[in-house]
């Protein structure tokens, strides 16, 4: 049997004072999966996420959740006003209230134990990383969102974070959205990855999407030979012009040009 | 206790310990959601629906509630279309709404105008219907942010993470609006319009180093408000100062006392 469809976004689109913050997306998420967006900065990831949550209306296309469908989410960054007195665990619970016992498993298994009766403005950003996947976890989602779950974490703390992140869906059996800027770090953690620039550039695979000429185009032959070293099976076959002709369905080519990386990062 | 309300300095502690226990919690709110100039904004539209209120036969504080709601949604509408950052367009409101209010009342009741003892309050002139006004208010909105608390602290702590949540956080807000406004229209024979918002703030900031969880700080604020009142109103006896600015002055001081004293952590 199939599994359960959690999430469909069916040609997503939507624009800021005329301006395209993403256009044209589909994607769809099913139960125990993980999908990976990674693009550079803004290419409309945050954006897509939002969307996808229902936080913002698309402005074209059809968004689709599971009706009922409990959802964990992970924001990019939370900063409790230092005037409000509140203890993790009070954090943590502020989403679903659950026993201090819960609690503290909860944290345990995301490796935040340590920190139950810190204030929350107390503890470091890797701890807080930790911590909003507690809060996201508590509510013992179907649906996970996580918006790059990793960021002020060390390096070694984010392999480990992804490790963490793939852990929680083959235990839990959730569907699971996230957001990365960076594809090697991910490739071991995901299924599917959807390389966005407003637009998808490329999906499939973290192996077929590191690949793909788009993907490349995007992040410069430099992000992508770093991958290349480690995955360099020829399996896909070149036209004329030496671009990549497509290899499979989750593979396909992108029919326009690609020279969005030199744009400016400063719109989100 | 008739014969105690009988006296009107009684009638006075009475009516600030009851705004002080109200304007304690929500205080807290206004605190840790950044919004005192918000408060102010609202505060100054008081003299307006004073106006309006005696002009529409309804009274004072219904037309100081409705005014003060009526504003708040007029607030949220302009910061929708996000032309004029916010500061701006408190500024613009807060003081076009007192200048409308000091002409309106002008209109209204003419040369029999008091306008300190609606700027700076008028304690002393508490009266047994202000009074039930004050408790009635006051235990109206305690009751209404107690049921609202666990929505409203996820809101206040980050709004999408608590509407992915489930946390209808638009009504949240309007509702919250509400109560800040009914704190106002209780508040205002206190201290007056201009020095409500240091009730709402300045108790609450001097209990955040004192507590460990938003309970306690919010319970605490209601405490220090409540010894403002009884140190202003002491301070107003013994050297025949005015009283509103007397709380305020007292609960400044508490503040700084609070700054000496060892914090909790």
């Amino acid at each position: 049997m199939r599994p359960e469809i959690l999430l469909r976004l069916e040609a997503v689109g939507l624009s800021v004072r005329g301006r395209a913050l993403i256009d044209g997306v589909s994607l769809e998420l099913a139960a125990g999966e993980i999908v990976t967006l990674i693009g550079p900065n803004g290419a409309g990831k945050s954006t897509l996420v939002q969307v996808a949550l229902g936080l913002l209306a698309p402005g074209r296309g059809r968004v689709w959740r599971k009706p009922g469908a409990r959802i964990g989410y992970m924001p990019q960054r939370i900063v409790v006003a230092d005037t409000l007195p509140l203890t993790v665990e009070r954090f943590v619970t502020l989403g679903v209230p659950a026993p201090r016992a819960r609690v503290r498993a909860t944290l345990a298994e995301t490796g935040a134990a340590h920190v139950l009766d810190s204030p929350v403005q107390a503890v470091s950003g890797g701890e807080m990383q930790r911590v909003l996947l507690a809060r996201a976890m508590l509510r013992e989602p179907e649906l996970l969102v996580l918006d790059e779950p990793v960021q002020a974490v060390d390096v070694g703390g984010q392999y480990e974070l992804y490790d963490l992140i793939g852990e929680i869906r083959h235990r839990h059996g959730c569907g699971i959205l996230m957001v990365s800027h960076d594809l090697h770090l991910v490739m071991a953690a995901t299924d599917r990855v959807v390389c966005l620039n407003r637009h998808v550039c490329c999906s499939g695979t973290p192996d077929s999407v590191s690949r793909d000429p788009a993907y490349r185009a995007l992040f410069g032959l430099e992000g992508a030979a770093h991958v290349a070293l480690y995955h360099h099976h020829h399996d896909h076959r070149h036209d004329a012009h030496g671009d990549v002709l497509p290899s499979a369905a989750d593979a396909p080519l992108c029919a326009h040009e690609h020279h969005h990386a030199a744009e400016p990062p400063s719109h989100r | 206790m008739t014969a105690l309300l009988d006296d009107f300095l009684f009638r006075a502690l009475l009516g600030g310990l009851g705004v002080a226990l109200a304007a304690g919690p929500l205080g807290a709110f206004v605190v840790w959601r950044r919004m005192a100039y918000f408060g102010d904004t609202l505060a100054h539209s008081g003299l307006l629906g004073v106006a309006l209120g005696v002009l529409a036969g309804i009274g004072e504080g219904p037309g100081v509630l409705v005014v003060c709601l009526v504003l708040a949604l007029v607030l949220v509408a302009l910061q929708r279309r996000k032309q004029l950052a916010t500061d701006t367009l408190l500024g613009i409101l807060a003081h076009s709404a007192l200048s409308l209010g000091l002409v309106a009342l002008a209109f209204v009741l003419g040369a029999r105008i008091d306008l300190a003892s609606y700027l700076f309050g008028d304690i002393l002139a508490v009266s047994r219907t202000d009074l039930g006004w004050i408790w009635g208010g006051g235990a109206l909105a305690l009751a209404l942010l107690a049921a609202l608390w666990r929505p409203l602290l996820a809101a206040t702590v980050h709004e999408e993470l608590a509407r992915v949540e489930g946390v209808p956080v638009l009504a949240v807000r309007l509702a919250f609006m509400l109560l800040i406004a009914l704190v106002i229209a209780v508040a205002m024979k206190v201290v007056g319009i201009l020095l409500i918002t240091s009730l709402l703030i300045i108790p609450a900031a001097c209990a955040r180093r004192f507590a460990r969880t938003p309970e306690v700080m919010a319970a605490a604020a209601s405490l220090i408000g409540c010894l403002a009142v009884a140190g202003g109103l002491a301070l107003s006896l013994s050297e025949d100062t005015p009283a509103g600015p007397s709380i305020v002055v007292s609960a400044a001081a508490l503040f700084l006392l609070g700054q000496l004293l060892p914090a909790r952590r």
